[in-house]
């Protein structure tokens, strides 16, 4: 045991016996959201959240990035939520490697899953296994300080990288590699990501995708950020474009005149910062090509099947993603999430009692933090639609098992521990003229929550 | 920036808006809601959830609607904060089928 440690057992309270008692799983924002619309609606309920980093707010931390700061103010929220009566943070536990979800079932009377979704798509297409082959996910985790994710290597030393597909995260990822230190330095990226960054020779940033640029499913938000880069300019390649590509079809829609609007004005640029960021439109990657690492990608045209190589050393996917499948729960491998209807989890159409899934997990990785919002209130609801008249039969109880886990790791995390953590890391950055100074591994962070 | 509730949203609010919002920060006026500057995350959420397309970003709207920033930043502060969906008003659906919508 670790010298100075305070006691586990009176930093998270008893349970409530006389009240229904949900494990969700997962810490992110459906997560949040489910919890405050269950502790909201005046039911008898508690809540105990579980997480298995030491950490909470899923990609609010570790899929936001560095330089959206005022996004991650949605913190403030989750927090509020986090002081509410009956909620408990479990964090430190992974459901489904630490405590299987039949054990989680024998102690709750309900469990929602809200645990988003891991899992890169791939292409399907030769050489995605190649060194330089990467998911923009993988790339998102590493600059945004993800334990699991700190020693991944990313070779910046090469003049050009691919970025396929058009999404926001396709965005996220062309513009970490297209800024400068100084336009990082002020926020809360790793400084070691920081490090490896400013050693970058990347110059041109290419971001292709299969559609047309109204097809694109980034956002002008994101796309217009790219006017203002300090050494990078955006452009167009012009033989991806025919004419009307730019023309907005429907008036009534102002998010899509804006992007096509600034897409237009990409076109039209000369550009002259030493780097560049080229969007291109209507190609299929066929095959990525290269000795040991990643030389060239072809790509074919939609319009004339014409083959086009496009020269990188370094490609990241970013096509989607897809819930990781979890040992016990039913999966619906077309959807990529867990196998549910109107998120109560079903296995071959009958629903599974007792379990529910809510967030990404429920309906796939789209859209944005507040949409998890409407969908954890969804689940909640259903959650309580179905309590108690459908509440497991269970045998056990959750302090029953609290007390088993804590033998099994080596520390279960309280909100109390995340708010140390919390304060550690907002003193080490502004020793460093910056929000916060994450912690990257596991060890760390415990130190953090003991210290 | 901040996104902005303007004239469509007057006679409708449907309040869709505040489902999706993940900080809370509409206020609910007589006639239409209201988004409190200081506290939106800037993430556009509501922009599509809205059925009459009432929410702009503040840097896009047209010049002879800019003044529904200040509109939305004075009324918010006195105007108490809608956390749960409510009834449209009546006449609702009539004014936004005249919206083309």
């Amino acid at each position: 045991m670790r010298a100075g440690r305070r006691s586990d057992d009176d930093e998270i309270p008893m349970a409530d016996a006389s009240v229904f008692h949900i494990a969700l799983i997962g810490s992110g924002p459906s997560g949040f959201y489910a919890t405050e619309a269950l502790l909201r609606s005046g039911a008898p309920v508690a809540v105990d959240m579980f997480e298995q980093l030491p950490v909470p707010y899923g990609l609010v931390r570790f899929g936001v990035a560095p330089d959206h700061p005022k996004l991650k103010q949605v913190t403030t929220a989750f927090d509020r939520i986090a002081t509410m009566p009956g909620f408990r943070f479990i964090g430190g536990v992974s459901a489904g490697r630490d405590v299987s979800i039949d054990e989680l079932r024998n102690s709750y009377d309900a469990v929602i899953l809200a645990t988003g979704a891991d899992v890169s798509r791939s292409l399907g297409i030769p050489g995605e296994e190649l060194t330089g082959s990467h998911s923009a996910g993988d790339f998102v985790a590493w600059y945004n300080g993800h334990p699991d994710y700190r020693d991944v290597h990313f070779d910046l030393d090469c003049e050009a990288v691919t970025i396929i597909g058009h999404g926001n995260v396709a965005l996220d990822v062309a513009r970490i590699l297209a800024k400068t230190t100084d336009e990082l330095r002020r926020t809360d990226i790793p400084s070691r990501a920081l490090e490896a960054l400013s050693e970058s020779r990347v110059r041109d940033i290419h971001v292709v995708g299969r559609g047309t640029p109204a097809q694109a499913r980034f956002s002008s938000k994101e796309l217009r950020e790219f006017l203002e880069l300090e050494t990078c300019d955006p452009s167009i390649d012009g033989r991806d474009i025919a004419i009307g590509d730019f023309a907005a079809e429907n008036s009534h829609d102002p998010e899509l005149s804006e992007k096509l609007s600034l897409l237009r004005a990409f076109s039209q640029a000369s550009p002259a910062k030493p780097r560049r960021c080229i969007f291109r439109f209507g190609l299929s990657p066929i095959v990525i090509k290269g000795q040991t690492g990643v030389e060239r990608i072809a790509f074919a045209h939609q319009a004339s099947g014409a083959v086009e190589d496009i020269d990188c050393g370094l490609v990241f996917r970013s096509v989607g993603r897809r819930t990781a499948p979890l040992a016990g729960v039913p999966y619906d491998d077309r959807r990529g999430v867990h196998a549910n209807i109107e998120g109560r989890v079903v296995l071959d159409s009958a629903v599974v009692a007792g379990l529910y899934a809510c967030g990404w997990s429920k309906r796939g990785a789209s859209g944005t933090i507040g949409t998890n919002r409407a969908c954890g209130l969804a689940t909640a609801q259903t959650v309580l639609a179905d309590l108690p008249a459908h509440a497991l039969r269970r045998s056990g109880n959750p302090d029953m098992l609290l007390a088993q886990l804590r033998r099994r790791v080596s520390q279960v995390v309280s909100y109390a521990d995340w708010a140390a953590i919390d304060a550690a890391e907002k003193r080490r950055g502004s020793l460093l003229g910056k929000p916060r100074e994450k912690f990257l591994s596991i060890p760390e962070l415990l130190a953090a929550a003991n210290d | 920036m901040a996104y902005v509730v303007t004239d469509n949203c007057k006679g409708c609010r449907y309040t869709e808006c505040v489902t999706v919002c993940p900080v809370e920060c509409f206020h609910l006026g007589e006639t239409m809601t209201y988004i409190d500057p200081d506290n939106c995350i800037d993430c556009g959420g509501c922009v599509p959830a809205c059925p009459v397309g009432a929410i702009e970003p503040d840097y896009r709207l047209a010049a002879d609607k800019k003044f529904w920033i200040t509109v939305n930043r004075k009324k918010a502060a006195e105007t108490p904060v809608v956390s749960a969906r409510l009834a449209p008003l009546p006449g609702a659906d009539a004014r936004r089928q005249a919206l083309g919508r």
